[in-house]
């Protein structure tokens, strides 16, 4: 079982000051596969993404991405392992268009191969995420889920092979939502390896193979998305206020 | 051991008024995320305040003492706090940089202003009245700076630790807005923090004034020792400040008093503070990226290369035209200002598109103008040769600093600055023993520039071909992803960019260009001396790129012309020369904001007039006028929106768990 995984976060604790934000969390990412990383707010899910891809220094705890220890890599180095992700707080390039967002993500990809970026190339990503319609606008004046699948093709254009996505269908619409959700099993197809927080239930029980549930910074299940629905500690802790509904 | 006990002292004292100036930067730091850079400044300006109350109205000392730190200076702390920093902790540290370089000069404009320069003596408190202790003699004044330093520490806290303000002032430093919704006001706490600040740079000031004179620029440069200090407190930790402050004291006082005074050894003496900086500087842990898009940045048009070369052409004909009726004196002083405005191009890559700020711009030119001397090698490649040794010491800077990132870049460069001035710029195998050096003038392709004319106009050429580099570069890979950066550098990061080597590498760049300007502007004068490239004339170059337009070509060019003339014009009027640094100054203040400048706002105007109606790719980024249709176009939108996607356009994450 351990050796399949791509990605296994193991027994990770941050400490900001006093407070625990994360607390000796693991779990462990299969490949290919969308995996779902769940949990009430300010459950520590944005700060395990942090410290997946070196944002941000765990206290204690290793992380290990296809077979290597890269805890103590820098954030760029890991990028190059081929982690990518988007932000909860978007972190698009606000005065450069969409079309430029993605380009510059291919400059940076293809400038250590000593190859240029295209328009094309660019385009051809914007319409795979599905907003083509946008690039010629300024990233800053994008409507936020679009911004999102901007982070998403702009990831994309560093050919990741494991995706972090954080709270990417906030801003979309139900048909949106629906559309990004088989984006990502066509991904998956592709050999690509997602890990991704939601707070949207409908769209992890459609994709996600696996589930892990975070609250006060532990992981307190892992599992199936049905095992995860009928586990009792997750219904109160997270699905509670559903469950009761 | 007499002398060592009484350097000790000297040196204790020395540190405790450190302390007071370093504890007043961190405390608004803190609480405001603002680097007051103008915090030395403003403690010259009240020392000056304090000798106007206490020897030219005679008001006793400390009638003027109380005067100066309870009134004056928390009222010009309140002023400075509503109308200039506001906001300014959010923006991107450039902007900041920018705004509180624009308050000291504007500082040292004021003071030039009201009290023009003149010997003036400040005596110590108590009359200079001397303790005995054994061997050892110290003054009350000292005694006193000791004293206070000691009640600033447990006032401050006390007050941090034991009063609701201050535990809101320390709450605001994580999060305002947070502060803000648990009933705190971030305002209030702002406004305190400038008032105790200013009041803390104030007493510093007024202490160490009897030591070290009433002088403009020294007690300006108190900004580097408090800085300094406050690093080894990574410009967060009270305590940690106070340790530093009396370190950096002892080691100067002791430096005073052991290090010889003459021969290679003795710039160490006043460049202490500035060797203390940097060694903390190289010893402090890597700074994590910036998580957070920085927004709402404006980007100046970039012309098109058929554009840019037609104005290239345009601009060449009204320079040859210009150098060749000019007179020999205004030949170099066009001269002067192209040099200049080369140096405002190494700004536009560097601040400009990367947004980060360098305060040693003309020290680079500086090394530039030496090694050409030096090289004697009066051709195009001496130049090149000139830049590339620029572009090597840049790059060292820039590995010095490497881990560290923004405000902490920007120091750095200063404080290089600083050494540069205080340490190679006064030696002999920089400038030579009188501080003049001579330099030939460079023959282009077999011609022999020595006529002024001729030479302006390979300058005028030279300035066109680096801004037609600059302009490709920007249309290029390397100005997205330079603008990239600047946006987010978390994202930057987490896409595969090594931070680290790209600022590294544009730092060289930047150099080259301004070792460039350095090398022409030795063969324009012919004579070279350290005055041409203090530190001090990279903050107004800062500036002068700011208020011009540092995000553009046009804006370099004028720049540099303003620059060229802003000497000339306090030379020929000297009852005014404050009166154009406050000018600059405060047109930084106001300008910092926009960082395209008043270049931008021409094209603005330009395009109004020439174009009423702009299209096309080049004019997409102005501001346009709002048209009737356009508005019912935009409400009509908005009509047809629901509420939820509305708060989503509204840049707000819907979160909805229970969905």
């Amino acid at each position: 079982m351990r050796s399949l995984s791509l990605l296994s976060v193991e027994d990770v604790t941050v400490q900001f000051g006093g407070v625990t934000a994360v607390n000796s969390a693991s779990f462990e990412v299969e490949p290919a596969a969308v995996t779902g990383l769940i949990g009430p707010n300010g459950a520590g899910k944005t700060t395990c993404f942090n410290v997946i891809t070196g944002l941000q220094r765990p206290t204690h705890g290793r992380v290990v991405f296809d077979g290597h220890d890269i805890t103590r890599a820098p954030v760029n180095r890991r990028a190059r392992r081929g982690i990518g992700r988007t932000f909860q707080r978007l972190e698009a390039f606000g005065s450069l268009t969409v079309r430029e967002n993605v380009r510059v993500a291919l400059d940076i990809h293809h400038g250590r191969h000593w190859r240029k970026s295209t328009d094309q190339a660019a385009d051809f990503l914007l319409r795979e995420v599905g907003v083509a319609e946008y690039a010629d606008a300024r990233a800053d004046s994008i409507p936020t889920g679009t911004a999102r699948l901007l982070e998403l093709a702009r990831a994309l254009a560093c050919g990741p092979r494991l995706l972090l996505l954080d709270e990417p269908s906030s801003g979309l619409d139900e048909t949106e939502t629906k559309a990004f959700g088989e984006l990502l099993l066509s991904l998956t197809k592709r050999g690509v390896t997602i890990l991704m927080v939601e707070h949207d239930m409908d769209l992890v029980m459609g994709v996600c193979s696996a589930l892990h549930v975070l609250d006060f910074g532990s992981v307190i299940a892992s599992g199936s998305p049905a095992e995860i629905r009928a586990n009792p500690e997750v219904q109160r802790a997270y699905l509670g206020a559903e469950a009761a509904a | 051991m007499g002398a060592f006990l009484s350097y000790t002292v000297i040196g204790i004292f020395t540190g405790a008024a450190y302390a007071i100036a370093a504890s007043g930067l961190v405390l608004t730091y803190n609480t405001t995320r603002v680097f007051n850079i103008a915090h030395g400044a403003f403690g010259m300006v009240f020392a000056f305040v304090f000798w106007d109350f206490s020897q030219s109205k005679h008001l006793p000392g400390w009638l003027s003492l109380l005067l100066v730190l309870l009134l004056v200076a928390p009222l010009v702390g309140l002023f400075v706090q509503r109308v200039i920093a506001r906001g300014l902790g959010s923006a991107p540290v450039g902007v900041s940089l920018v705004v509180t370089v624009g308050m000291l000069v504007a500082l040292i404009g004021v003071a030039e202003q009201i009290w023009p320069p003149a010997a003036r003596s400040m005596p110590q408190f108590f009359n200079g009245k001397v303790l005995q202790l054994g061997s050892v003699s110290i003054t009350y004044h000292e005694l006193l700076t000791i004293v206070l330093s000691g009640v600033v520490a447990g006032g401050l806290y006390l007050f941090l630790n034991r009063t609701r303000l201050g535990t809101a002032m320390r709450a605001s430093v994580d999060n305002p807005d947070l502060l803000r919704l648990y009933g705190g006001r971030p305002q209030i706490v702002a406004a305190v923090s400038w008032a105790v600040g200013m009041s803390l740079a104030a007493l510093a000031g007024i202490l160490l004034t009897p030591v070290i004179g009433l002088q403009y620029y020294q007690l300006t440069l108190l900004v580097i020792s408090a800085y300094a200090a406050a690093m080894l407190g990574r410009l967060t930790n009270l305590p940690m400040t106070f340790v530093g402050a009396l370190v950096l004291g002892l080691l100067q006082s002791y430096a005073v008093g052991y290090l010889p005074s003459t021969g290679n050894l003795a710039g160490i003496r006043s460049a202490m503070p500035t060797l203390f900086l940097f060694a903390v500087v190289i010893l402090i842990p890597q700074a994590p990226l910036r998580i957070g898009q920085v927004k709402g940045l404006i980007a100046a048009p970039v012309p098109g290369l058929r554009k840019s070369l037609a104005w290239g052409v345009v601009f060449l004909v009204v320079a040859a035209l210009l150098a060749t009726s000019l007179s020999e004196t205004n030949q170099l002083l066009f001269g002067t200002a192209l040099a200049y405005s080369i140096v405002m191009l190494s700004l536009v890559l560097l601040t400009g598109y990367g947004g980060y700020v360098s305060l040693a711009q003309f020290s680079l030119a500086g090394v530039g103008a030496v090694a050409y001397a030096r090289l004697d090698q009066p051709n195009l490649v001496g130049v090149l040769l000139a830049a590339l040794i620029t572009a090597a010491v840049g790059a060292l800077v820039a590995t010095a600093v490497l881990r560290l990132t923004g405000l902490y870049l920007a120091l750095a460069t200063l404080a290089f600055a600083e050494l540069m001035d205080q340490l190679i710029f006064g030696e002999p195998f920089a400038f030579g023993v009188n501080g003049s050096l001579d330099a030939k003038r460079m023959s282009l392709a077999g011609l022999h520039l020595s006529g002024s004319g001729g030479y302006t106009v390979a300058m005028a050429i030279i300035f066109v071909v680096i801004a037609l580099v600059v302009l490709a570069l920007r249309r290029g890979p390397l100005g997205r992803v330079l603008i990239a950066t600047r946006d987010s550098q978390a994202a930057c990061g987490t896409l595969g960019l090594d931070l680290r080597w790209f600022r590294l590498g544009l730092f060289a760049l930047s150099a080259f260009i301004a070792g460039i300007a350095g090398a022409l502007f030795a063969g324009l004068r012919q004579t070279i001396g350290p005055i041409d490239f203090q530190f001090f004339n990279s903050l107004l170059l800062v500036l002068a790129a700011v208020v011009f337009g540092v995000t553009t070509v046009t804006g370099s060019l004028l720049g540099g012309l303003f620059l060229m003339y802003l000497p000339v014009a306090q030379s020929n009027h000297p009852g005014i020369a404050g009166l154009l640094f406050m000018v600059l100054g405060l047109g930084a203040v106001a300008l910092g904001r926009d960082p395209n400048g008043l270049a931008n706002r021409l094209f603005g105007l330009g395009n109004r007039y020439l174009h009423p109606l702009p299209s096309g790719s080049l004019t997409r980024w102005l501001p346009r006028p709002p048209r009737r249709a356009a508005r019912r176009e935009h409400a009509e939108h908005l009509e047809h929106l629901e509420p939820e996607a509305l708060e989503a356009e509204g840049g707000a994450i819907v979160v909805s768990p229970q969905r």
